[in-house]
């Protein structure tokens, strides 16, 4: 019997407990009753410049896609829904390709990718359809590389391609020396580690040696998963970094994303970039390629891995990560919701992404993606005009 | 409908018959049910498949070519990483599993054989992907630096055991199967060791034979139809067991012609590379490619349950 009162009382408590966490919830929805909003309302609040304002009533948005850029995606909703209560979005990390496949079949609100979607990949759209890319950040593709106590290493892109070609086997090769004055390189095999799944990160990676290297255009090409010459294959950044990292792989080199690199402290070499000066993968060298590539932005945002952009400090690979979302959106309210989120993104979300190891949009082209939110548009007309 | 089927049994009323009937016909149905959806994954593969089979025809299956830049599918170097890699694990698994089930089910003493057996079948609990991270960090490394580095050196003019060793590579996630497959084996073979009547036993003993007499005449050529089965469960596990092999068998795109050379599974190819495939003949091929390991699994599964049934011919086994 002396058992059941704590018990008791601890019922007691949790049901407390709810009636409290039910009364804050009918609080903070309390403002939501207000009439929902039409389209034509919104319309009135936002003529002009100001920022459009997501809708009053609850809303949950669905997305899916790039893994990539998930940890800042996962920043971002939170801080927005932080900022607006009523608006949750989810996302799913399943992949740039499944992320267009989720899109062209419309289970999901909005989609990501990194590489931007393929000529095939439009036609398979829904018909009628226009589907928007939405440049959310940039990111950049480090070479890793496992030399034990050497930790300073400048490549040139010949260096590049001829180790991802099986070229280049051994590390005091004088093609590598001949960039490396002064530092003594081990005579110790090269072992090529390689994406397994298929990947933006890769895509990044194989445009570069396909622009720099004929040799590698005309045998192996560029995209998400190519046949790769020499070398094992290891899934995902960590497995690829689990394949370079720890003594027992002295000698091996690979490839990862940036941000990864950064997070988890990898020795990244320092390539070559357009200008004839050694840089090190940064957001600062990413960003200012892809400043120094604004004008040739294509009409449809539809850009490229940006190789050997021009300038001193640019970094020499470097690709967009997009949202995709439909133009002509089928739900008003969500409609609205996108467009508001995807102005927050390119506007306040953006002071985010260094922290985070992502590369923020250069000016022009942060531009460039928010009038093209006036293009959104939910039953014929704008949702922001 | 009911009139046509009178209760003939235990002579009870229709009412009382209902709930059997109705049990009868559900778990009917269910039964059916099940290989309806064996029957509509293969449907939904072939279709799916198709595409691939059209374009490059029995190629598909011998090429040795897997270029998604180029659109070129072969599916050979995965059919033959898998083959190979379930092979290691069963060569490795075999002895040290049917040996193990020996020890457990006619040498051990009960205080050692029930917690021993309770551990041997803990190792089915494990998360293959834990399989696989200690495969990496470890077993891989010492790998490379004992056994691998062992055969490089003194058998390295054979082909099979011609290096480089780099740790992860068909050797590595062979062991690794190996060590995943024992439980299947080691307690479906216990259990069939420990079915063989005691009678068989003792008359062996009567003849004045040693243990090791016992076991090899009498125990073992009884069982070894559920041994045989055993096996093949185990092999059937190591085919389509991804993440693990994934992590260490280091996904190569190339047909290996040493056993530590590296190379991919069908199910780890599929398993990667699936999500960002692009729509069309990638994702065709891809099908296929699980049509192909589905055919290989059912094919082996036939071939052992034809052995069974042969071996049990007058044996007395496990069903």
């Amino acid at each position: 019997m002396t058992i059941d009162r704590p018990l008791r009382v601890g019922g007691l408590t949790l049901a407390t407990a709810i009636v409290l966490a039910a009364c804050g919830g009918g609080a903070s929805t309390a403002p939501t009753i207000a009439p929902t909003t039409a389209p034509g309302a919104t319309a009135e609040e936002s003529t002009g410049p100001t920022s459009p304002e997501p809708p009053t009533g609850d809303v949950v948005l669905q997305g899916a896609g790039a893994t990539f850029p998930n940890p800042l995606y996962q920043v971002w909703f939170e801080a927005f829904n932080y900022q607006y209560n009523n608006i949750q979005i989810d996302y799913q990390s399943i992949g740039s390709g499944g992320g267009i496949k989720a899109i062209t079949e419309g289970t999901v609100d909005f989609g990501a990718s990194d590489a931007p979607m393929k000529d095939a990949e439009i036609a398979a759209l829904p018909a009628g359809s226009a589907m928007l890319h939405i440049p959310t950040a940039l990111g950049a593709v480090v070479v890793i590389f496992n030399l034990g106590d050497l930790k300073d290493l400048n490549l040139d892109s010949d260096n590049v391609a001829n180790i991802f070609l099986g070229k280049i086997t051994k590390w005091n090769d004088p093609a590598i020396a001949a960039n490396n004055p002064g530092v003594a390189l081990p005579d110790q095999a090269i072992r090529v580690v390689h994406r397994s799944d298929g990947s933006g990160t890769t895509n990044a990676f194989t445009t570069y040696l396909d622009t720099v290297s004929g040799e590698w255009h005309d045998s192996v090409g560029k995209g998400k998963e190519v046949n790769w010459p020499v070398g094992i294959g290891a899934p995902g950044n960590d497995g690829v970094a689990g394949g370079v990292k720890g003594d027992a792989n002295l000698g091996a080199v690979g490839y990862v994303e940036l941000n990864y690199a950064t997070t988890a402290g990898l020795t990244s070499a320092r390539l070559k970039n357009v200008a004839g000066k050694f840089v090190a993968g940064s957001t600062d060298g990413v960003t200012a390629a892809a400043e120094g590539a604004a004008a040739d932005f294509p009409a449809d945002f539809r850009q490229a891995p940006i190789i050997n952009g021009a300038g001193d400090g640019t970094y020499p690979i470097a690709s967009y990560t997009y949202l995709l979302v439909y133009k002509e959106q089928t739900d008003a309210i969500k409609g609205q919701t996108l467009v508001a989120f995807l102005y927050w993104a390119l506007t306040d979300g953006q002071a985010t992404e260094g922290g985070l190891g992502y590369a923020p949009l250069p000016a022009p082209i942060r531009e460039k993606a928010l009038s093209e939110l006036h293009a959104i548009t939910a039953g014929g007309s704008p949702i922001w005009p | 409908m009911a009139t046509t089927t009178p209760p003939t049994f235990r002579g009870t009323s229709r009412a009382a018959n209902l709930p059997d009937r109705i049990f009868r016909n559900g778990t009917r149905a269910l039964g059916w049910a099940v290989v309806g959806i064996l029957v509509l994954i293969g449907i939904v593969l072939s279709v799916s498949g198709s595409q691939a089979f059209a374009t490059f025809g029995p190629g598909f299956i011998t090429g040795t070519t897997w270029d998604p830049v180029k659109d070129v599918y072969g599916a050979l170097p995965y059919i033959v990483g898998t083959l190979a890699a379930a092979t290691i694990a069963i060569v490795l698994a075999m002895p040290l599993g049917v040996l193990t089930a020996v020890y457990l089910a006619e040498l051990a003493p009960r205080r050692v054989a029930i917690p021993l057996t309770f551990m041997i079948e803990l190792l089915a609990a494990i998360p293959s992907v834990v399989f696989g991270l200690w495969g990496v960090f470890v077993l891989s490394p010492l790998l490379r630096s004992t056994v691998e580095a062992w055969f490089v050196e003194n058998l390295g003019w054979i082909p099979i055991f011609a290096g480089p060793s780099f740790g992860v590579g068909l050797f590595a996630a062979g062991v690794i199967l190996a060590i995943m497959i024992l439980p299947t084996i080691v307690s479906i073979s216990r259990e069939v060791i420990s079915s063989i009547p005691g009678s068989h036993r003792e008359a062996m003993f009567a003849l004045g034979a040693t243990r090791w007499e016992v076991v090899t005449k009498a125990v073992l050529p009884a069982a070894r139809s559920g041994i045989v089965g055993a096996v093949i469960l185990g092999f059937g596990r190591a085919l389509g067991e991804t993440m693990a092999v994934t992590m260490v068998i280091g996904n190569a795109q190339s047909i290996p012609t040493s056993i530590f050379g590296q190379s991919q599974t069908i199910a780890s190819k599929i398993a990667t590379t699936f999500s960002e495939a692009s729509v069309g003949i990638q994702t065709s091929s891809l099908i296929a490619l699980g049509l192909i390991l589905l055919v290989i699994t059912l094919a082996l599964n036939v071939i052992a349950r034809t052995l069974v049934a042969q071996a049990a011919g007058g044996a007395v086994g496990a069903d």
